[in-house]
């Protein structure tokens, strides 16, 4: 079994997904009997290539192009497809980030391949990979296995742990790939970052606030946790609809759903559609007055307080803890 | 300008899903069906294109005849005719592509829309796919569009951020929330609807690349523990935190 997995860089920096990819793709191989291929595209890329090698990358491919310094759709379906049918991959390993979801599937019709897509866990069974992935925004689990001889599969990040790098380098391989002008059907003109932001999608903790804030000045102290405990800030539907906070910030069914180490709901009932896109983080803290709330059924830990009287002095405790 | 939606009929976000007797889909009876969340944004979009750019709107849906419902609303929000492509056999994504894009290819589009993914499989692979077959590149999650001739220029929504991104026509897109505020249908467009026609095709049946072996309800989690009612609770629950969750 040979899986090349897709280490997404973004200006220069590999993203921790990338880690966690080759981490899975070396359990994997290890147990049903194969080799890692990791795979790096954009532009410079040779050194920050170098250091998959302590995350369990056995060889290390590098395309480099000028015109690669931005993402492109087809640019990178085509380079991904042609170095998995070069290389014999059995399997492609993607994170499920934007750019992953992008391209897998179109590398996958390229590749005659089935997609296992945004999977939560896999699992070697004889010579083939279970995957567990949710479905219906998690509120079912299905186990899957593609019955095509090669597989595209893409992880959901900040769910398979990276590990630690062990420290070793392995000497990347330049691929020389002719891209023309037809390689770039779609090309990335700029790309805008929410200056400072912290995405729900990427965050380890997450601050949520809902509608009980009752009005868009009241995420201030959201914010002010958040900033505490180095997190995310994440809205319920209500307040994104109401115009509070914009829609990047959405937790929930038609929003972002996110797998946090720790997720804290101020003052968010708990509907379905809320709980469907958070439910599967690890640690869950709910604040809020309404003891019926349905956000309790699911919380670790829970204040049945008034919002207002926790927040202020839970920031205060947090940054005595951490020492801020 | 030839627009395609492609569109989905599936269960209502406010859905308690349980398990069928199968143990590999989900019990159906009792669920409401409707129209897929993100493909009303894909709607709307080609009927704006339309209104701007003019043409025909299309939508198609790959199903039973309970999709009728759902491609009755795009022709109560506007649309000039639907296609009911009529299969009912279990597919994957690449299965649900496969039928589409022998639609597509024949129809011809200059651009077709997709939701960014249907609330049921959450695959957000479909429109992609059939972007491959037909061999046109493809923006997906889509939360601005500008089309000036052939030349489009998108954005999407990246983690923290957004790209723009450019192509050219004929292409396919998959809409995002907030490309724009789909219309409710009037009482007229619905009663217009009512003579709008459903074409109906019977797809070539394909094989599907993946299996679904089982399906449960995740793990329900221990109940938790409420730390208390007023401030005084609040340095146990960062003790809570730190030693016994450890996550900060």
């Amino acid at each position: 079994m040979k899986i090349l997995v897709v280490a997404e860089q973004r200006e220069g920096k590999l993203k921790k997904h990338a880690f966690e990819a080759l981490r899975t793709a070396r359990t994997v191989a290890e147990q049903a009997g194969g080799q890692v291929v990791a795979l790096v595209i954009g532009t410079r890329v040779q050194d920050v290539a170098a250091t998959l090698g302590g995350y369990g990358a056995q060889r290390i491919l590098t395309v480099e192009d000028p015109r690669l310094q931005q993402y492109s759709t087809t640019a990178y379906t085509r380079i991904i497809a042609d170095i998995a049918k070069a290389e014999q991959a059995s399997v492609v390993i993607l994170a499920a980030s934007a750019l992953g979801k992008d391209c897998a599937p179109r590398i996958a019709v390229r590749l005659d391949a089935g997609l296992a897509v945004d999977c939560i866990a896999l699992k070697v069974d004889g010579g083939d990979i279970i995957a567990t992935r949710p479905v219906y925004a998690g509120k079912a689990l299905t186990e899957i296995r593609v019955t095509s001889p090669v597989k595209v599969i893409t992880l959901r990040p900040n769910v398979f742990p990276a590990g630690s790098s062990s420290g070793t380098t392995v000497q990347p391989e330049p691929v020389s790939i002719i891209l023309s002008d037809s390689d770039f059907g779609t090309v990335v003109k700029e790309t805008t970052q929410t200056a400072g932001k912290l995405d729900v999608a990427e965050a380890d903790i997450i601050v949520s606030g809902g509608r009980g804030l009752r009005g868009p000045e009241n995420f201030k102290m959201i914010e002010e946790l958040a900033s505490a405990l180095g997190a995310a800030v994440g809205a319920s539907r209500a307040v994104v609809d109401a115009g509070w906070r914009p829609h990047e910030e959405q937790v929930g069914q038609t929003g972002k759903t996110v797998s946090p180490s720790l997720y804290v709901a101020v003052a968010i009932s708990g509907a379905i559609q809320h709980l469907a896109g958070m439910s599967s983080s690890k640690y869950i803290v709910a604040i809020n007055k309404d003891k019926d709330a349905p956000i309790f059924e699911v919380a670790d830990y829970g204040i049945v307080a008034d919002a207002f009287e926790i927040v202020p002095v839970l920031t205060q405790e947090v940054r005595k803890l951490l020492g801020k | 300008m030839k627009l395609v939606a492609c569109i989905n009929h599936v269960p209502d976000t406010a859905t308690k899903v349980a398990i069928a007797a199968d143990g590999r889909s989900i019990e159906r009876t009792g669920v409401t069906f409707t129209v897929n969340p993100y493909d009303e944004f894909a709607i709307e979009e080609c009927l704006r294109l339309k209104e701007k750019l003019g043409g025909e709107v299309i939508a198609v849906s790959l199903g039973g005849d309970t999709h009728r419902e759902t491609l009755r609303k795009a022709l109560a929000m506007g649309a000039d005719k639907a296609v009911l492509l009529k299969d009912e056999s279990p597919r994957d994504s690449f299965a649900v592509a496969c039928a589409l894009t022998q639609y597509l290819k024949e129809a011809s589009p200059d651009a077709v829309f997709f939701g960014k993914q249907s609330v049921d499989s959450d695959d957000a692979a479909v429109g992609p796919m059939v972007a491959e077959m037909l061999g046109l590149p493809s923006v997906t999650v889509v939360v601005k569009l500008d089309i000036n001739g052939t030349t489009v220029t998108a954005q999407r929504e990246i983690e923290g951020g957004r790209e723009t991104v450019e192509t050219k026509l004929p292409a396919v897109f998959t809409a995002q929330k907030g490309l724009n505020e789909p219309r409710y249908p009037s009482l007229r467009g619905i009663m217009a609807a009512k003579n709008k026609p459903i074409e109906e095709r019977v797809p070539a049946a394909v094989s599907p690349k993946v299996e679904i072996l089982s399906m449960r309800k995740p793990p329900t989690k221990n109940p938790g523990k409420i730390v208390g009612t007023d401030v005084s609770a609040v340095p146990e629950l960062v003790r809570l935190l730190h030693e016994e969750a450890k996550v900060i």
